[in-house]
């Protein structure tokens, strides 16, 4: 079990270094759409500072959706992902590790990046780390969300505008639970309950995603 | 696991088919009677209300149609799951062609719910839970017809698709108390809700006639759409021939 | 070292499948047992690559199942994955990795160690294309470099689609004899081809007709 994980991650690792404008591409969409707002918006500080969370949730949401569509695409043209369907070990399992491997290169760099532009909005240091928790927790369940849609997708031309179509209304608990528990952080009030609400999410969609995509990505198979 | 041989009769194109076309009539009269006797009784019998005046009147198209916006996904969901399980051919269909009605029928409670609004909030669109979660659904039901245009193969589609609405079940409630939660945290419960709290029961029964109504027109044109979706997806079968009275092709 | 079972039979009942409005089979049935070899030939079109993931559990049939020793593949699971090999239409190599990063991905997940490719990869002439991106590779080498992946791991049936198009006279005849091995060993074969294999025992062909 530990094997066919390492060996995925260790895979798709790989590759995304080695095409690694995939990798940054999202990252820079990320920042890109978070400076639009105060310049189409208004630079002003107290603008910025009640914008800032949704913004930068909205934005974070946007960028892994853009890295998304590209998830099975190249395995399913390659002829990889049928080989690891008739291989010995669990699908779920599989599509658990390529969704892991999607948030640790879409994902994580999200999260990091997240501070830097945070500032920028003005957000207290509450506010700052209020995000960064949250995305924590919130960008592996928007990987899973949209894993699923994903290989829904993977078999369809022209498919980015549909997997959004199919993607966002499911990640918007996600969405509205990050973003108001980053606002709430800042304004300096307790915010365990949206966190757990999201690690609840998160906890969910461990469970019980890596079955539904698999179903989907036998289908797209087929 | 061993079904009842109704239900593989009922699996049958051929017999559904000719089984729909008995039955839609019967669906469509009483539907069309209750719609007039509750549309008389709503708009004639019941008296205004002393808050809301005449403008509540709207609540006996509103509240059908958003009763059924999520009965019709219901219904689509249930047909999805016995299609993937027992892989029934008919059940796809049958959640094909809920699709588009519920489409509607959310269509028809948001855009009632907006005009609704104007009198009760003063605006034509509020970030009300209930009506949040009404536009995800249109969203929902927009992904769902995307998807299933998206595939050249039927089979592929019906399966996809089936998945999608298995996967909207688990999240349509999980969005609706977030909504809910969202909008509580956010503007503090100074919204009116949209029912009102006490409803007289002239007010009352024509609201369950036109329930009633709508619930059977849905019927009738889901029974409607599924022969026809059907006869697309048999034409080459004999009986479809038969039926249509075409010289038999080669082959 | 090759865990092969005697009562091992892949069996297929009463198979329909239809894309779109053609019929590619209709109520065909296959059976397979040890030291046998099945060779699909047919027009293209006629679905002998359809019926090849048919038999792999990738396709789903419209009507009929498969089984492996007794159960349906969807659901032996890592059984019916240990004994299969199967070499696709497609190569199921990364255009990123080197051939040998994806030889050694492949080996992990068959739970192989060392480098078991090296000799197969030598007879099939890329033993110097070993550490060159996959991409720079000729579409011949890669569909070679795809029959490496399915030859080096120790299954019992082997699904191979066209695996002689792009060998050489050498390359065939190799293969050949490695099929010989195998069979004798109490292994199996489903071949999709349009080169006529050497009769041997055991050597059984099926001739799909074309799509109705």
């Amino acid at each position: 079990m530990v094997t066919v994980v390492s060996a995925i991650l260790r895979r798709d690792l790989e590759l995304g270094f080695r095409r690694w404008g995939d990798v940054a591409s999202p990252l820079m969409f990320f920042a890109i759409v978070t400076a639009l707002f105060p310049l189409a918006l208004s630079p002003a500080r107290e603008v910025l500072q009640g914008l800032g969370p949704g913004v930068l949730w909205i934005a974070a949401l946007l960028a892994m959706l853009l890295s998304l569509n590209a998830l099975f695409r190249q395995d399913l043209e390659d002829g990889s992902m049928e080989q690891l369907v008739v291989g010995p070990h669990p699908l779920p399992l599989i599509m658990l590790a390529k969704a892991l491997a999607h948030w640790l290169l879409s994902g994580l760099p999200l999260v990091l990046l997240a501070p830097l532009l945070a500032v920028t909005y003005h957000l207290p240091a509450e506010g700052v780390r209020a995000l960064c928790v949250t995305l924590l927790l919130g960008t592996p369940t928007l990987s899973l969300l949209g894993s699923v849609g994903a290989a829904l997708t993977a078999g369809v031309r022209q498919s980015g505008g549909l997997l959004a179509l199919l993607i966002l209304p499911l990640c918007l608990p996600v969405l509205m639970f990050g973003s108001r528990a980053t606002a709430l952080a800042a304004e300096g009030e307790v915010v365990t309950g949206p966190l757990y609400l999201l690690g609840a999410l998160l906890a969910l969609a461990v469970t019980l995603v890596p079955a539904t995509s698999s179903a989907a990505i036998r289908i797209s198979l087929d | 696991m061993k079904l009842p041989t109704w239900f593989h009769k009922l699996g049958s194109p051929p017999h559904f088919y000719r089984l729909a076309t008995l039955l839609t009539p019967w669906f469509y009269v009483p539907a069309v009677l209750l719609l007039l006797a509750g549309t008389y009784g709503g708009l004639v019998l019941a008296p205004a209300d002393y808050q809301q005046g005449d403008g509540f009147r709207i609540i006996y198209v509103h509240v059908p149609s958003a009763y059924l916006s999520t009965m019709v996904y219901g219904v689509m969901a249930v047909a999805s799951a016995i299609g993937l399980i027992w892989r029934m051919k008919l059940a796809h269909s049958v959640a094909a062609a809920a699709a588009p009605i519920g489409a509607w029928f959310t269509f028809l409670a948001l855009v009632t719910g907006a005009i609704w609004g104007k009198p009760m909030w003063g605006t034509y669109w509020e970030w009300d839970p209930r009506l949040t979660s009404e536009l995800i659904l249109l969203f929902i039901y927009l992904g769902y017809i995307s998807l299933r245009g998206a595939f050249d193969d039927r089979d592929k589609a019906d399966r996809a698709c089936a998945v999608l609405a298995l996967v909207g079940v688990v999240n349509l409630p999980i969005i609706h108390y977030s909504v809910i939660w969202w909008s509580s945290i956010h503007q503090g419960p100074t919204i009116k809700k949209l029912d009102a709290p006490s409803i007289t029961g002239d007010m009352l029964w024509p609201l369950l006639v036109m329930i009633l109504a709508y619930t059977l027109i849905f019927a009738a044109l889901l029974l409607q759409r599924v022969r026809a979706e059907v006869l697309d997806r048999e034409r080459n079968a004999r009986w479809v021939l038969d039926i249509m009275g075409a010289p038999a092709q080669g082959n | 070292m090759i865990n092969l079972s005697n009562d091992a039979m892949l069996v297929a009942d009463e198979l329909t499948l239809w894309r779109g409005e053609l019929c590619l089979f209709d109520g065909l049935s296959v059976a397979v047992e040890p030291g046998q070899a099945l060779m699909v030939r047919g027009p293209n079109g006629a679905g002998k690559t359809t019926l090849l993931r048919v038999l792999c559990g990738l396709t789903r049939p419209e009507a009929g199942q498969v089984h492996w020793c007794g159960e349906p593949v969807e659901t032996s699971g890592e059984q019916f994955g240990r004994a299969l090999a199967y070499c696709g239409h497609q190569t199921g190599l990364k255009a990123d990795l080197s051939l040998a990063g994806n030889l050694a991905f492949a080996a992990r997940l068959a739970g192989l160690h060392g480098e078991p490719w090296r000799d197969i990869m030598a007879q099939l002439g890329l033993a110097s294309r070993a550490d060159l991106l996959v991409r720079h590779l000729s579409a011949g080498q890669q569909r070679r470099g795809a029959l490496v992946r399915a030859l080096m791991v120790p299954a019992q049936l082997w699904v191979f689609d066209e695996p002689f198009t792009n060998l050489d006279a050498a390359g065939r005849d190799w293969l050949e004899a490695r099929l010989d091995a195998h069979l004798d060993r109490g292994g199996m074969a489903i071949i999709a081809a349009h080169h006529e294999l050497r009769p041997r025992p055991g050597l059984r062909t099926l001739e799909l007709a074309e799509a109705r």
